[in-house]
C-alpha cells in the first residue's frame, strides 16, 4: 500500500467525493443546496486537476483546473442564483421517482460504470486511470438526474455536472483535452447556461411554471 | 484458550459492565452542557439502576413467563456482545409495547444490510474476516487516506445512531407515544427488570462505540488478548476515546432534530448507500 504516492491518494479521494457529491445531488431536494453542491463539485474538480497538474508537470492543467475554478465554482452557481431570485422559484424539487429508489438505480449505474470502465482503463497509461470508472459513474448519475427531475433548472444543473463529469474523465484517461478544445467547451456550456436561462424566462412566460411536463403537449387546447 | 486469555476476556467483560454506564452519563452531561442545562450527575446511570434493582417489580397479569425472562436474555445477549434482539413488548398486547417492538424491528431491519456493508468493506481492505484480525491490519498499515474507510465510518454511524435509539431516528429521553420508538417498548417494565434493559442499552452503546472506534480509530489498541502491559495501555486510551466519541455524539444530538419516523428509511437507505459506495470505490481505486 505504500507504493501508492501521497498524490494519487489525494486524487482518490477527490474522486470518491465526487462521486460522493453526485449522489448527493441525486438525493437533494431543494434548489439552492443543490446549486451550492454543484460548486462543492466544480471545485473538487480543480482541486484534483490541479494535483494531476502538478504530479505530472502538465502546466496547461494548471490553467483547466483554474478555468474550472473560476467558471464552475464562481461564474455557474452565481448565474444560477441570479436565475433563481428573478425567477422567484425556491420550491422543493419533485422527482418523478421517490429518492430511495433513485439512489437505488443510482448504486446499479455506478456498479455498470464501474465494470465498463475497467477494460478502458485498461488501455490507458495516466497514472489516474483507475478514476476513470468514477467519471463514468457520475457522468451517468448526472443523467439519471436529467431523467428523474420534472422542473427545468435541475435538468439544467444535471446537464452541467454530466460536463463535470466529462471533464474529469478527460483527465484521468489522457490528462486532459488541447487547451483550444477545453475553451470551447468551456465558452459553450457558458453560453448554453446563458441561452437555458433566456429559456427560462420564455417557457414561464407560456406556461406560467418551469414544470417541462407542459412541452410535451402538442397542441394548444386538449 | 490459556488462563491469563480467560482472565483478561473476563477483566474485558467487567470493564465494559462497568463503564457502560457511565458512558451514557457522559453523553447525557455533555448534551446538557451543549443545551445550557444544568447537567446531571455523571453517575445517574448507575444511581438509576441501582434505585430500579430495590424496588418491586409490577407485572401485567396478563404477561406470561417470556415477558419476565426477556430482560435476562437481552442483559446476557448483551454481555456476550451479541446484537439486542427486539424484545417480546409485543407479549403484553397492549398498544404501546406493540407499536415499539416494530418500530425497532423495522429500524433494525434497515439497519442490518448498511452495517453487513461496513463490515464487508472492513474486511476487503484488511483481507480478513475475523474482526481482531481487521484491527490489527487497520491499527499497524501504513499511514494512507482511504477515502472507503471515511465513507465505511459515517455509514457506521449513522446505522449505530438508528440501533442505539439515538436522536435523528429516536429521542432516548422522549415518552411522547407518537415519536418513541425504544422507550415505547420498555414502558411496562419495572424494577429490576427495567434495570437490566437499561443496563443492556448502555451496553449496547458501549459495545458499538467499542468497535467503531476499533475499526475506525484503531490506535493504541492491545494487540492479543494475553498481554497485560498492552492491556494498561489500552484501556485508558479507550477511555479518552470515548469521552470524545460520546462528546460527539452528544454534539450530533444538540445539532440535529429527530426526524419523522417515515423519514428513516431514508436516513438508512443513505447509510446503506454509503457503505456500498465504500465497498466500489474500495474495489476499483483500492484504496
Amino acid at each position: 500500500m505504500s507504493a501508492v504516492p501521497f498524490w494519487a491518494q489525494l486524487i482518490n479521494l477527490f474522486a470518491a467525493v465526487l462521486l460522493l457529491l453526485a449522489f448527493a445531488m441525486l438525493a437533494q431536494r431543494r434548489v439552492l443546496t443543490l446549486i451550492d453542491l454543484f460548486a462543492a463539485q466544480g471545485f473538487a474538480l480543480a482541486c484534483s486537476t490541479a494535483i494531476v497538474a502538478y504530479a505530472t508537470r502538465q502546466p496547461h492543467l494548471f490553467w483547466s483546473a483554474g478555468l474550472t475554478l473560476v467558471l464552475k465554482v464562481i461564474l455557474l452557481p452565481w448565474l444560477l442564483h441570479r436565475l433563481i431570485r428573478q425567477l422567484d422559484v425556491r420550491w422543493d424539487v419533485e422527482g418523478l421517482i421517490n429518492i430511495p429508489t433513485t439512489m437505488l438505480i443510482g448504486i446499479v449505474l455506478v456498479v455498470f460504470a464501474f465494470n465498463l470502465a475497467l477494460p478502458i482503463a485498461q488501455l490507458a497509461s495516466t497514472v489516474t486511470r483507475a478514476t476513470l470508472g468514477i467519471a463514468m459513474a457520475s457522468v451517468m448519475l448526472s443523467f439519471l438526474m436529467m431523467i428523474t427531475r420534472r422542473k427545468a433548472i435541475p435538468q439544467v444543473i444535471g446537464f452541467l455536472s454530466m460536463e463535470n463529469g466529462l471533464f474529469f474523465a478527460a483527465t484521468s484517461a489522457t490528462y486532459g483535452m488541447p487547451m483550444v478544445v477545453e475553451l470551447g467547451i468551456a465558452l459553450d456550456v457558458l453560453v448554453a447556461m446563458l441561452i437555458l436561462g433566456v429559456f427560462f424566462f420564455q417557457i414561464r412566460e407560456q406556461f406560467d411554471s418551469l414544470d417541462l411536463k407542459h412541452l410535451e403537449k402538442l397542441k394548444e387546447h386538449e | 484458550m490459556s488462563a491469563t486469555g480467560f482472565l483478561s476476556q473476563l477483566l474485558q467483560l467487567v470493564v465494559a459492565l462497568l463503564l457502560a454506564p457511565l458512558l451514557l452519563g457522559w453523553v447525557n452531561q455533555c448534551r446538557a452542557w451543549l443545551q445550557n442545562k444544568r447537567a446531571p450527575s455523571l453517575l445517574l446511570p448507575y444511581w438509576t439502576i441501582r434505585k430500579l434493582f430495590h424496588k418491586d417489580a409490577v407485572v401485567a397479569d396478563n404477561a406470561s413467563g417470556l415477558f419476565r425472562v426477556t430482560p435476562y436474555v437481552v442483559f446476557a445477549a448483551m454481555a456476550l456482545a451479541a446484537a439486542i434482539v427486539p424484545s417480546l413488548a409485543t407479549d403484553l398486547g397492549t398498544a404501546f409495547g406493540s407499536i415499539g417492538a416494530r418500530r425497532e424491528m423495522f429500524v433494525g431491519f434497515l439497519a442490518e444490510p448498511a452495517l453487513l456493508m461496513v463490515l464487508f468493506t472492513a474486511s476487503l481492505i484488511s483481507g480478513a474476516t475475523l474482526l481482531p484480525t481487521i484491527v490489527e491490519t487497520l491499527a499497524h498499515r501504513d499511514i494512507a487516506i482511504y477515502p472507503s474507510l471515511a465513507f465505511a465510518g459515517v455509514a457506521f454511524t449513522m446505522v449505530s445512531l438508528a440501533e442505539n435509539a439515538r436522536i435523528p431516528v429516536d429521542n432516548p429521553a422522549t415518552h411522547l407515544e407518537l415519536t418513541m420508538i425504544h422507550e415505547a417498548m420498555i414502558l411496562e417494565y419495572s424494577a429490576r427488570h427495567l434495570a437490566l434493559i437499561e443496563w443492556a442499552s448502555a451496553l449496547k452503546l458501549f459495545n458499538y462505540s467499542c468497535i467503531g472506534l476499533a475499526l475506525f480509530l484503531p490506535f493504541g489498541i492491545a494487540k492479543g488478548s494475553s498481554d497485560w502491559g498492552a492491556i494498561l495501555v489500552a484501556v485508558p486510551v479507550l477511555i479518552g476515546k470515548l469521552a470524545v466519541g460520546g462528546f460527539a455524539l452528544a454534539l450530533i444530538e444538540t445539532l440535529f432534530a429527530k426526524m419523522r419516523i417515515f423519514r428513516a428509511p431514508e436516513f438508512l437507505g443513505t447509510a446503506f448507500l454509503l457503505a456500498v459506495l465504500a465497498m466500489l470505490v474500495n474495489l476499483l481505486l483500492g484504496s
